[in-house]
């Protein structure tokens, strides 16, 4: 397989160092400069940016989190003048109200060539065709791995997510060789294909598949089916998209591209910073990034990271799959959903409607099932079934246009909802995906 | 003119019929008339009972929430065309009918239909109009 970027991706650990180094120090005395919020954090920590003088003074910086996010919405956090900001893209956040991410010119093309080292390492070449299923629009997703395929030579086929019939004649006809989508979403169209008695007819050789957490045992499912070899590829919005770290051939966990993204893992508690290999929260600071640069971005996600050298000859760090996260966030179907949402949805829509609720979700088929439950009361039962499916419908629309997915509404009991010492059990997640 | 429901809500659950039928019957509440509407999702049992204040205190003690709602009872001929001249009477008022079910009364050769329309005193004052017997309560 090749090495889409050899310099930067073989880079020897010494002058990787040397280099973050360097580029951690410009960064900070830019975002000093530039952004409020980083320059207060600094200063409450008595720090200045000539104290920092390379990666070993990276611990010293103060993080930045997600609610960081919210409360500058939408621009407050860039550091160029708008001029600059060439696209935005945009996720969910806890409470509904989405977070906003810029990138500057310079970003758009070290983000493609992420995504493009990622397709690299699949076997990917110009010769290419990268079928991009994953949502082109403000989700990062589709455009990243679009862009990608542009900054290869390959040939992109936007194609976006949905329309699974149109998915599977456009990937017969147009020789699609690159599948990019959600796991889940492969293994649907794998059945779909399956079905139909169409899998002679795909010239797939690999899919690159995330944006949610998926098992090796479908890793082998998506690979029977569609008969490509699927790769794993990390990302979050808030740090560029995927592309952050992706698998190589040898599959042993993901090259983070450190030349631009520095990891770190620590205790979520403490907050330490932990040696190599042991698991914690993953933490990274944009190195490169200029539009929306972020330091010490605590991810949420845990798992740990391997800094022995690979077989594939990348030296980049890799890290596992995350076995997890530290808040309760939920990832169903693609979708980031967290519980609060629910219950401000439930509260907001006021009234007589109880926040006393219950998130199950499962896996079917292959599909994530998300069912809300969500007590009734005296006051929203009435003795017409249309009037009790008045309530269910208002619930199910008011959830759905705040979480940009449809959970199914069921009405149960008062008090029928677990409770152990007196805290409702909100979650059940019933996926069995380690 | 109107005799009272207890409407009750059932959770599509394996068993929660059973446990609602059976706290009234430990209660000693007896059952008269029963009736279900059922969705895919849920049900809405309707029962008129002989003590529904009881029945509906039974009932929240088992965290089971319920409703008492006024109905009219009508009193019908068991005889051909006995629950045609209700239709008729309150089709020609423009009367909807929301839903209804049927029961045996106490008195031999009637039954009792319990129905909920778009307008209960409007129906209940055409019926009575034409000539059609409503049961009281104290008839249950």
């Amino acid at each position: 397989m090749s090495i889409w970027q050899p310099k930067e991706e073989t880079m020897p650990r010494e002058e990787l160092t040397k280099l973050q180094s360097e580029r951690l120090v410009a960064q900070v005395k830019r975002m000093y400069e530039k952004v409020e919020l980083f320059r207060k954090r600094m200063d409450e920590a008595g720090l200045k940016p000539e104290d920092i003088h390379g990666v070993e003074d990276l611990h010293k910086l103060p993080f930045s989190y997600k609610q960081d996010l919210r409360d500058y919405y939408p621009y407050g956090l860039f550091a160029v003048p708008m001029k600059d900001i060439k696209r935005v893209h945009a996720s969910s956040g806890t409470t509904g109200k989405q977070i906003v991410v810029g990138y500057t010119d310079a970003d758009l093309d070290m983000w493609a060539n992420c995504f493009a080292r990622a397709l690299a390492a699949t076997g990917a070449d110009e010769n290419s065709f990268v079928h991009v299923g994953y949502g082109l629009g403000l989700f990062t997703g589709g455009f990243g791995a679009h862009d990608g395929a542009v900054k290869m030579g390959a040939t992109a086929i936007p194609i976006s997510a949905g329309n699974t019939q149109r998915q599977i004649q456009t990937m017969i006809d147009f020789g699609s060789t690159v599948l990019c989508c959600t796991p889940s979403y492969a293994m649907y169209l794998g059945e779909s294909i399956e079905e139909q008695g169409l899998t002679d007819k795909l010239s797939l050789k690999a899919g690159i598949f995330g944006a949610e957490p998926w098992t090796e045992e479908m890793r082998r499912q998506i690979e029977e089916k569609l008969r490509l070899k699927a790769y794993d590829i990390y990302g979050l919005s808030e740090i560029m998209g995927p592309g952050v770290s992706y698998e190589c051939e040898y599959q042993c966990g993901m090259h983070v591209c450190e030349d631009h993204f520095i990891p770190e893992i620590i205790d979520p508690d403490t907050c330490e910073v932990l040696p190599a290999g042991a698991q914690g929260e993953l933490v990274f600071t944009t190195i490169t990034k200029e539009g929306f640069p972020l330091i010490r971005y605590r991810t949420r996600d845990i798992c740990s990271l391997n800094y022995e050298k690979c077989k594939c000859g990348r030296t980049h760090v890799r890290m596992n799959k995350p076995q997890g996260r530290t808040d309760d966030m939920l990832i169903i179907r693609g979708v980031n959903v967290f519980p609060s949402q629910i219950e401000e949805v439930l509260l907001k829509i006021g009234g007589d409607i109880t926040p006393n609720y219950q998130i199950v979700v499962d896996r079917k088929n292959n599909t994530d099932t998300f069912d809300v439950n969500v007590e009734m009361s005296e006051q929203m039962f009435s003795d017409g079934v249309r009037g009790i499916e008045a309530v269910e419908r208002r619930i199910t629309e008011a959830l759905k246009s705040t979480l940009g997915i449809a959970p199914k509404v069921n009405l149960v009991n008062p008090k029928s909802i677990t409770r152990s010492e007196g805290k409702a059990k909100r979650v059940i997640d019933n996926r069995k995906l380690k | 003119m109107r005799i009272k429901q207890l409407s009750i809500f059932v959770e599509n659950k394996t068993g929660r019929l059973h446990s609602i039928i059976d706290a009234l019957s430990k209660a000693n509440v007896n059952l008269r008339a029963l009736s279900i509407a059922d969705t895919t999702d849920f049900g809405i049992l309707r029962v008129i009972v002989d003590d529904s204040d009881a029945a509906k205190a039974v009932l929240s003690e088992i965290g089971v929430i319920s409703k008492i709602t006024d109905v009219i009872a009508v009193k019908i001929d068991d005889k051909t065309g006995g629950l045609a001249s209700v239709l008729d009477t309150l089709s020609d008022s423009g009367i909807f009918i929301e839903y209804m079910y049927a029961f045996l009364g106490r008195e031999a050769g009637r039954a009792l239909m319990v129905l909920k329309s778009s307008d209960d005193d409007a129906a209940a004052a055409a019926l009575t109009a034409a000539g059609i017997a409503l049961t009281e309560q104290s008839e249950i």
